[in-house]
């Protein structure tokens, strides 16, 4: 296997982390206003001098590529050449940042306050940083995206250390906050729309203004992998478009080689929590404006527990592309006209996009929240189950806590838990910081669902609806999800595996491995999983679980030890929201779906059947109603072909090839052999 | 260039000699006698001919383990300077101060650690011939000379590849010819070939040993006799046709000697690759050679007008002498390049000018590589290039500056330092970053300075600075005395070579920076323990592109294996030369050290027309050195 190559088998308990220090601190011993205006002289790429935005603009504007495409675009269309430069000025100035100092000052100083009154700490690996600012080559930043904070906090961290400022590439609905816009972008953002399908002349612009900036190292570039902020904590399937740009220049030579710097940011307690759930849940999100923002400014009276920032390994392009990309490919055309990326490079982007999702997920530090939330969720469905509404003891929540952090241990996560305090205060503070996901009362943990989550104070709460208390539910259950998601990467393999053993008729390997492989594949929308690497995290999986005891494999079987019924019952219980979510969505399908229902109906409709279901007993995890897992689902049947998009008129239709959705939804509960619906597609 | 009169007397003696030329009557008549008598005069040419350089036994002259002439060789002498020996060059007999530091300060090298050669050849060492009987009696009696001598035989191993002169100083020897022939004239070549084709002999034709592409090596697995065709006695301008200015030459002539009688007529073929000295006429026909003045006329295969070469099959030739033809695909194209797995090139009939009346060397310094380069394409792009534009980058300014030889008087090196202050200080130039273009004009004196001040005006424009003959000249120096430099290196642990690529313009500036760039890292993620010196110069211009030469060099103190090491740096930085849009070669050839990229090079269907080619004219592999394909 290809992959072979970039996963050494190793212990993940070996890896080696830098240690992290809190950059809070001397902020709180030491003048903010010194700090801002103090002196800021970062080192530069090879000694270059800074370039002005009005210079870089001229290059852009100057640039071979763009010329040939406003050429075309003249062509094309018929208007004057004169006229595309226009437009294309016109977009250069629309996206273009202008970083000032003095608005890097302002920040500084203001979010030395806001920070600290937040949160309790901002630990950083100096080591990481200092690593990444090493300029030998163009460095590209790319930070996990589960917050609006993320990218002032990354420029604040480099600011601190007197490294070189990035460029952010930002959606464009910031712009839209008037002010706010112009502040982020003097502190170095620039806007991108967020399509431009066939707008030949706007990714000619914005591709040449990102290639500049970088192979002249004029900055560090940064933009989030994921494209968007993940809403659910779990990583989202990597963006390719500017991953590709960035790494044009060194496929096609322009630069020796270029260093991508996965970022993991995470936070104790996400500031947009609750915001997030409502959303998933259909209540639409806010568009962003200054007002919002302005009235955002009560969770500054909040306590959001500390945040957590590893730069990690740089990964050199050139590495990557080793003896996976043939570079000969571009001596044949001039290298300013713009091309589609051959199918080789296409897959190479891919694979190098899912392997640095994947390190931004190992460096993220887990808080001991995460398996309380874990923890917690399980035993609210074991109690929806069985009609009770009891809670868990909480010396009993400390000691399955204690046994998962072993786990999590062993199965290599950055666990923070802080070992020389008594685990009952570990998970007593815990709780505290999330009061408003958890109740305790009479020595029983559980979650706070009783309260019909955080009523808006103006609102009338006389008359509530089955369905809006089930909504008000699922605000506190998503919110506490997204918290276990963010530990799923750490035993997804295993998990996928336990859950294959499950489902598959015998122990026999090969029964098991296709059981899994068939899960793999229909999950692949939904966690990161490497394409092509179903042997590799098969292995993994089985080596994780044999070292920790819990399964043993022989030549032909893998076999469950004694020990190993608690975790493999676990892990199960880990994805089963997951497996049963996906088989909702197939019989919504095969029972509900119209012949002309439309992708944008698609969402709303399907939460009307689940709610349905919900509220008659008939599902019992309420998380099944994020529109997150639901649109993963539709995006993997898509993928399968048991549904296909038809292009219509306004927007396409939906066509669902009812038999093997339900035969899909079959092998999902168990209920068919994997093989039999595995079919020659999977 | 040779020899240590300056300029002025050298341009005055070859007036002289162009005048004596056209007083000494028509050179082809006598050399029609000699054609005709071919084989008397064979007979008799154990001792050297009087004005021809290279003898039957080169080793009377030449080093067996080393670059150039036994006399000539860097060393330090008991001061500890680094002087230049012999009487040959212009640097001849001076001391060089600046090259011991700059050895130290480049390579980290020390004078206490030598890595002297084995001083002598051992026979003994050298493997047993296997000679084929009856092809060595047929042989004889045709009277032509032939020697199985270890030392002939080791002299025509190799060329001047590392690995290859590396093992030499170590005393080691693969296989070998088992034996030397030295044919006179075609007539010769033609009878041996014959007999090779009878007696299924393999045949490697080698000319001036220069090759820096693993040619000359025999192939370890051929288990036939080997025959060295040595062409080195084939040496005679045959004649000098006036009327349509062209030569017919004996192909084993050395590119000395051609110029040297040429010019005592009065012309010149301007065909000057840096291994002029040395490299022969069909060498540079095998090979696709390329000389520094190619502006003014030519690279080897627009100078050539017409080819004999000896086949398998039998003599391949063109019935006219026509300067273009429309005849199908150019035969001679199968012929320029083939690297001898064809056949033997006899005979070649060449382009000649008359002397150029007046020549002058220049220099000009760019603020950095970029601005240089981009000077070079404007050049390029007006078509104006002089005879030769070079432009090498700071380590090789650097490099070309620590050759300064030590001046005599304190007012030159007063002037020196008053250039460098007015060029780094007041210009504001980067010691670091600056960069130098050589030049060197030729033609009318009027026209020279004519085209010297569009080439100025063109440099300008790019802040470039006239830096003066003399930088120019020794621009071109080093590139006569780089083999030599490379022994003096090899005697203190440092190991190197060149190689070269020709690339588009737009892609010159980033495969100077890559290459240069990997081979750093590859010589580092290797374990060498020493920055290595990588450096390049742009050393040839062309409307669409330029050829880029790499001179790359390490310090191997601490590496068990160094000559491994070396060539998996070598072959990393062909890679990368590749992946950037460079040619796998712009002169050097193909030989075995680069047949493993000629596939992707030419595609399938170019190996499969060039196979066939092989297989029609020597379907026995005779001329079996396995060069290129």
């Amino acid at each position: 296997m290809a992959t072979e190559a970039i996963y050494p088998h190793r212990d993940p308990m070996l890896k080696k982390r830098d240690d992290f220090e809190d950059m809070l601190e001397e902020r709180r011993n030491s003048s903010d206003l010194r700090y801002a205006l103090r002196c800021y002289t970062p080192v530069l790429y090879k000694g270059l001098a800074p370039c002005k935005a009005s210079m870089l603009k001229s290059m852009v504007l100057q640039s071979d590529q763009l010329h040939h495409v406003i050429g075309q675009v003249s062509r094309e269309t018929g208007r004057a050449a004169d006229d595309v430069q226009e437009e294309a000025s016109a977009i250069l100035e629309e996206m273009a940042h202008c970083l000032q100092l003095s608005t890097v000052r302002f920040f500084a100083f203001t979010l030395s306050k806001v920070f600290k009154t937040l949160f309790r700490s901002i630990c950083v690996n100096e080591e990481g940083i200092q690593r990444q600012a090493i300029q030998e080559h163009p460095v590209v930043l790319l930070p996990s995206h589960r917050s609006y904070m993320d990218f002032l906090l990354m420029s604040y961290i480099l600011y601190t250390y007197d490294i070189a400022l990035p460029v952010i590439a930002a959606g464009m609905d910031f712009m839209g906050m008037k002010f706010v816009g112009e502040m982020l972008r003097m502190s170095g953002a620039f806007f991108i729309r967020r399509s431009f399908g066939g707008d030949k002349l706007y990714w000619s612009v914005f591709s040449e203004y990102v290639k500049t900036m970088l192979k002249n190292g004029f900055a560090p570039v940064e933009f989030f992998l994921e494209g968007t902020r993940s809403r659910t904590s779990k990583s989202l399937t990597p963006k390719l478009g500017l991953l590709n740009i960035v790494m044009d220049p060194y496929l096609k030579g322009e630069v020796y080689d270029i260093n991508v710097v996965p970022v993991s940011i995470s936070y104790e307690r996400i500031l947009e929590e609750a915001l997030y759930a409502r959303e998933m849940l259909g209540v639409p999100k806010p568009k962003e404006s200054t007002s919002g923002l302005f009235k955002a400014r009560k969770v500054l009276s909040e306590d959001y527990g500390s945040i957590h920032v590893y730069f990690g390994q740089p990964v050199s392009v050139r590495s990557l592309a080793q003896g996976r990309v043939n570079r000969c490919q571009f001596n044949l055309v001039p290298r300013h006209i713009p091309r589609r990326p051959s199918e080789e490079i296409q897959s190479f982007v891919n694979d190098s996009a899912y392997r640095l999702v994947r390190a931004q997920e190992e460096n993220m530090v887990l808080k001991p929240w995460v398996l309380l939330a874990s923890l917690l969720l399980q035993n609210h469905h074991q109690d929806q189950t069985a009609g009770q509404k009891r809670g868990m003891v909480l010396e009993e929540l400390t000691a399955q806590a204690v046994w998962l952090r072993d786990m999590f241990r062993e199965y290599g996560a950055f666990l923070h838990w802080p070992d020389h305090v008594p685990p009952s205060e570990v998970v007593s503070s815990s709780l505290s910081l999330h009061r408003g996901l958890v109740r305790v009362c009479e020595g029983r943990v559980q979650l706070a669902v009783e309260q019909g989550g955080q009523v808006k104070p103006g609102e009338p709460h006389s008359t509530v609806t089955p369905e809006e208390e089930l909504l008000s539910q699922a605000v506190i259950v998503l919110s506490c999800a997204s918290y276990r998601n963010q530990g799923l990467h750490v035993f997804l393999r295993p998990a996928l595996l336990a859950s294959a053993i499950n489902a598959a008729s015998s122990n026999l390997k090969q029964e098991v491995f296709n059981s899994f492989s068939f899960l793999r594949n229909m999950f692949s929308n939904e966690f990161i999983l490497c394409p092509g690497a179903t042997v590799q995290d098969f292995e993994e999986a089985c080596y994780l679980l044999v070292k920790t005891g819990a399964l043993q494999v022989t030549q032909q079987e893998l076999l469950v030890t004694e020990r190993g019924q608690r975790t493999v019952a676990f892990l199960t219980s880990m994805l089963d929201p997951f497996l049963q979510g996906y088989q909702v969505v197939c019989r919504f399908l095969c029972e509900e779906a119209t012949e002309n229902l439309t992708e944008k109906q698609f969402v709303p409709a399907v939460r009307k059947f689940i709610i349905k279901h919900l509220l008659a007993g008939r599902l019992r995890y309420t998380e099944v109603l994020s529109s997150d897992l639901q649109k993963n689902s539709l995006a993997a049947l898509l993928r399968l072909g048991a549904v296909q998009k038809i292009k219509a008129a306004e927007q396409g239709t939906l066509k669902v090839n009812k038999v093997m959705v339900n035969s899909l939804e079959d092998t999902l509960g168990g209920r068919l052999p994997t093989q039999k619906a595995v079919g020659a597609r999977l | 260039m040779l020899g240590n009169t300056s300029d002025r007397q050298r341009i005055a003696q070859q007036r002289l000699r162009i005048i004596a030329g056209h007083l000494q009557g028509p050179v082809d008549g006598d050399s029609a006698i000699l054609a005709a008598e071919c084989k008397a005069q064979g007979s008799k040419t154990d001792v050297c001919r009087e004005g021809k350089t290279v003898p039957r036994r080169r080793q009377e002259i030449m080093k067996w383990n080393g670059w150039g002439y036994s006399d000539s060789k860097f060393l330090f002498n008991k001061k500890g300077q680094a002087e230049f020996t012999g009487k040959r060059y212009r640097l001849s007999g001076m001391i060089i101060p600046g090259l011991k530091d700059w050895m130290e300060g480049t390579f980290g090298a020390n004078l206490q650690h030598k890595t002297p050669a084995t001083p002598l050849l051992t026979s003994s060492a050298v493997q047993p011939a296997t000679l084929n009987k009856a092809f060595l009696e047929e042989l004889k009696s045709t009277g032509i000379p032939f020697s199985h001598d270890a030392e002939d035989r080791v002299f025509r191993a190799h060329g001047h590849c590392l690995h290859e002169i590396f093992a030499l100083r170590e005393g080691k020897f693969g296989r070998v010819p088992d034996m030397v022939v030295w044919p006179n004239c075609h007539n010769d070549v033609v009878k041996i070939v014959e007999l090779a084709c009878k007696h299924n002999v393999c045949v490697i034709p080698y000319g001036g040993g220069t090759s820096v592409s693993s040619a000359l090596e025999c192939p370890p697995e051929e288990t036939r006799s080997i025959v060295s065709l040595d062409t080195s006695q084939m040496n005679r301008i045959l004649w000098i046709d006036e009327k349509n200015l062209t030569a017919h030459v004996e192909a084993g002539i050395v590119g000395q000697d051609l110029e040297r009688l040429l010019n005592e007529s009065g012309y010149c073929t301007g065909h000057e690759p840096d291994s002029m000295e040395f490299s022969s006429l069909g060498g540079w026909v095998a090979t696709r050679a390329s000389g520094m003045k190619k502006n003014i006329y030519g690279n080897i295969e627009d100078l050539v007008i017409h080819i004999r070469m000896v086949t398998p099959r039998g003599v391949i030739e063109k019935s006219c002498q026509g300067p273009r033809m429309s005849t199908g695909p150019d035969i001679h194209h199968f012929i320029m390049g083939s690297e001898g797995t064809l056949g033997v090139v006899t005979e070649v009939t060449m382009k000649i000018r008359p002397m150029p009346e007046y020549q002058k060397y220049g220099s000009v310094v760019f603020p950095n590589f970029e601005q240089g380069v981009a000077c070079l394409r404007e050049v390029a792009k007006q078509r104006c290039a002089p005879a030769s534009i070079r432009l090498m980058d700071n380590e090789q300014f650097k490099f070309g500056h620590a050759l300064k030889p030590q001046v005599s008087s304190i007012f030159t090196s007063f002037l020196d330092g008053l250039k460098t202050f007015y060029i780094t200080k007041f210009k504001g130039f980067d010691p670091n970053r600056l960069c130098v273009a050589t030049l060197l004009f030729e033609g009318d004196r009027e026209k020279v300075l004519q085209h010297e001040k569009q080439v100025y005006d063109i440099a300008a424009k790019f802040g470039g600075l006239a830096a003066g003959e003399d930088n120019g000249q020794r621009g071109y120096m080093l590139t006569f005395v780089i083999a030599y430099l490379r022994d003096l290196g090899m005697d203190y642990y440092v190991i190197g070579e060149s190689f070269e690529t020709s690339v588009p313009w737009d892609r010159v500036l980033d495969i100077c920076r890559n290459v240069k760039a990997r081979i750093i890292q590859e010589c580092k993620d290797k374990g060498v323990q020493f920055p290595p010196l990588s450096t390049c110069r742009v050393t040839q211009t062309y409307d669409t592109g330029a050829c880029v030469y790499f001179y790359f060099a390490f310090n191997y103190r601490g590496l068990s294996d160094p000559v491994h090491v070396y060539e998996q740096v070598e072959h990393a930085a062909r890679e990368e030369i590749l992946a950037n849009g460079g040619s796998l070669s712009h002169h050097h050839g193909v030989g075995k050290l680069r047949k493993e990229w000629m596939r992707d090079t030419v595609s399938n269907v170019g190996v499969g027309m060039l196979k066939s080619v092989k297989d029609y004219v020597d379907p026995d592999n005779i001329f079996g050195n396995r060069n290129l394909l």
